[in-house]
């Protein structure tokens, strides 16, 4: 095949009927609290790691409610572990915890 | 002898400031220009914070108008204003002499077919929330089973397009609400409510907040829905910003529930006419003034009460119709006292 130099890049719409929602639910099922989540980005205004790398729950979180795990598993991979997230939120999640169960459900 | 006070409107602002009226000692005459009185309060199903009937709240408000003169199906048909009252002649022929009136000719909920876009109308998937309160009073709710159900804030409010920059105040709590209601009878649908902020002010909102979320599983969503339209199979689809990802969104849902708000009553605005009351911009009737004279207008001995000066929460309007009757007490007193 002639390379005429494109690419197909994937739509990058939200596309709420091909989410996997039985991950999500296994998640909510382990930390029911993620379910409370404000969006209020207190977790990655304090994150210590988003200085070097691309890092936040908040965005993590949205990512895997719309469905793009890539994408939340690649916003959390620069975590620390600090706690400093947990320490801020508002809601009260454990959000380093969070962190770890998300890596078993998602993580390969 | 006892002073006469006309009452416009017999939804709760009317009919509570009726009864306190009448507690005052004063003869109330209340009109009512529908069949039933009640207002608003009369279609709604179970009332936000706490889910409690409507009905039983409104039975509590018109047990304690019993004794006042209440027509119901009846207007205004003419009113002058004379040197210390009012004559107003009401459309079942009989003439009323009141030392003051009161309007609480409250709001109507803004037509969703409006906003095309949405189809209301067109798509059968599609209601209002007035409707989803009558389905739930009425035990209407569809038995087929929905896959996903969506909500939409702010239908005809902060919308200056449909004439409607003003929040409506309400529907926000109504959206919460009704989102919990919804995931109860249907609890493997997928619920989400597309709101551009969320206005849980009162006490106990943020809890049903918390509640949607944590025990119902709501997916909010902070975006517009910008357009819905329908699929091959029938279904809706429902196209938004996701604007915490910045990524355009769609959804297919089987029922979209659009959170029509509220506007200035369409027969508050004929009395209004009759005697060239003042409206704000929103279209609502303009207070004397906004922080200390909210029940007076600027015509001496004519009062407002309710969500005709603006969209209201019942006990807001319920606190209104209690200090109109103090107010006119207090006019009645200076205006009328022996000197
Ligand atoms: C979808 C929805 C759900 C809501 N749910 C809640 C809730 O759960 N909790 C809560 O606190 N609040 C709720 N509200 C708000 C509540 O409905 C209002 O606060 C309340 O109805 C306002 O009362 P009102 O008497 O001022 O007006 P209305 O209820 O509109 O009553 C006005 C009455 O005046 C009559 N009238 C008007 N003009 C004339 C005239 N010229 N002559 C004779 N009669 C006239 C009308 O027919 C009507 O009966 C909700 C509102 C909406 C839109
Ligand atoms: S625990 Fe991870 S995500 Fe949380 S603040 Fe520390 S580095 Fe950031
Ligand atoms: S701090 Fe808590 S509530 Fe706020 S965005 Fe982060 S996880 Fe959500
Ligand atoms: S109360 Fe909420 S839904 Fe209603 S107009 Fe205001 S912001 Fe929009």
């Amino acid at each position: 095949m002639i390379d005429f130099g494109f690419s197909v890049s994937p739509s990058s719409r939200i596309n709420l009927d091909s989410v996997d929602r039985e991950s999500f639910a296994a998640l909510a099922k382990l930390e029911p609290d993620v379910l409370k989540c404000m969006a209020c980005g207190s977790c990655s205004a304090s994150c210590t790691a988003s200085q070097f790398e691309p890092t936040s729950v908040r965005r993590a979180i949205l990512s895997l409610q719309n469905g793009q795990v890539e994408q939340a598993l690649d916003l959390l991979k620069g975590c620390m572990m600090c706690g400093k997230c947990t320490m801020v939120c508002p809601r009260g999640i454990n959000t380093r915890h969070l962190i770890i169960s998300i890596q078993k459900i998602y993580g390969k | 002898m006892k002073n006469n006070i006309l009452v416009i409107g017999g939804g709760p602002a009317g009919l509570e400031a009726s009864a306190n009226l009448k507690r005052l000692g004063y003869n109330v005459i209340l009109i009512e220009k529908d069949k039933q009185l009640g207002g608003h309060l009369a279609k709604w199903d179970r009332l936000f914070p706490d889910g409690v009937s409507a009905r039983q709240t409104l039975n509590a408000l018109l047990e304690e108008v019993s004794g006042v003169n209440c027509f119901t199906e009846t207007q205004l048909q003419s009113i002058n204003v004379l040197d210390k009252s009012y004559n107003a002649i009401l459309s079942n022929g009989i003439t009323v002499l009141a030392d003051a009136v009161l309007l609480a000719s409250g709001f109507d909920l803004f037509k969703a077919e409006k906003k095309e876009e949405y189809g209301y109308g067109i798509y059968e998937g599609v209601i209002t929330n007035a409707d989803l309160e009558e389905a739930f009073r009425e035990k209407k709710l569809p038995s087929k089973q929905p896959q996903a159900i969506g909500f939409v804030h702010c239908v005809g409010s902060r919308d200056e397009k449909a004439g409607n920059p003003a929040c409506s105040k309400v529907c926000c709590a109504t959206a919460v609400k009704q989102a919990c209601e919804v995931k109860e009878v249907y609890p493997d649908a997928d619920v989400y409510c597309f709101y551009m902020d969320l206005r849980m002010f009162g006490r106990h909102y943020e809890d049903l907040y918390l509640k949607a979320q944590k025990e119902f599983g709501i997916r909010f969503i902070r975006g517009r829905v910008s357009e819905v339209a329908e699929t091959a199979d029938g279904r809706l689809q429902v196209k938004a910003e996701d604007t915490l990802s910045s990524k355009p969104l769609r959804v297919s849902l089987d029922m979209l529930v659009l959170m029509a708000g509220m506007r200035p009553s369409e027969s508050g605005k004929t009395v209004g006419r009759q005697l060239n009351l003042t409206t704000e911009e929103d279209g609502f009737f303009s207070s004397a003034d906004n922080l200390l004279e909210i029940q007076r207008s600027k015509l001496p001995g004519f009062f407002y009460a309710g969500a005709c000066t603006g969209a209201k929460t019942l006990p807001d309007t319920l606190h209104e119709a209690r200090s109109a009757a103090i107010e006119i007490d207090r006019y009645i007193k200076e205006k009328f006292s022996e000197k």
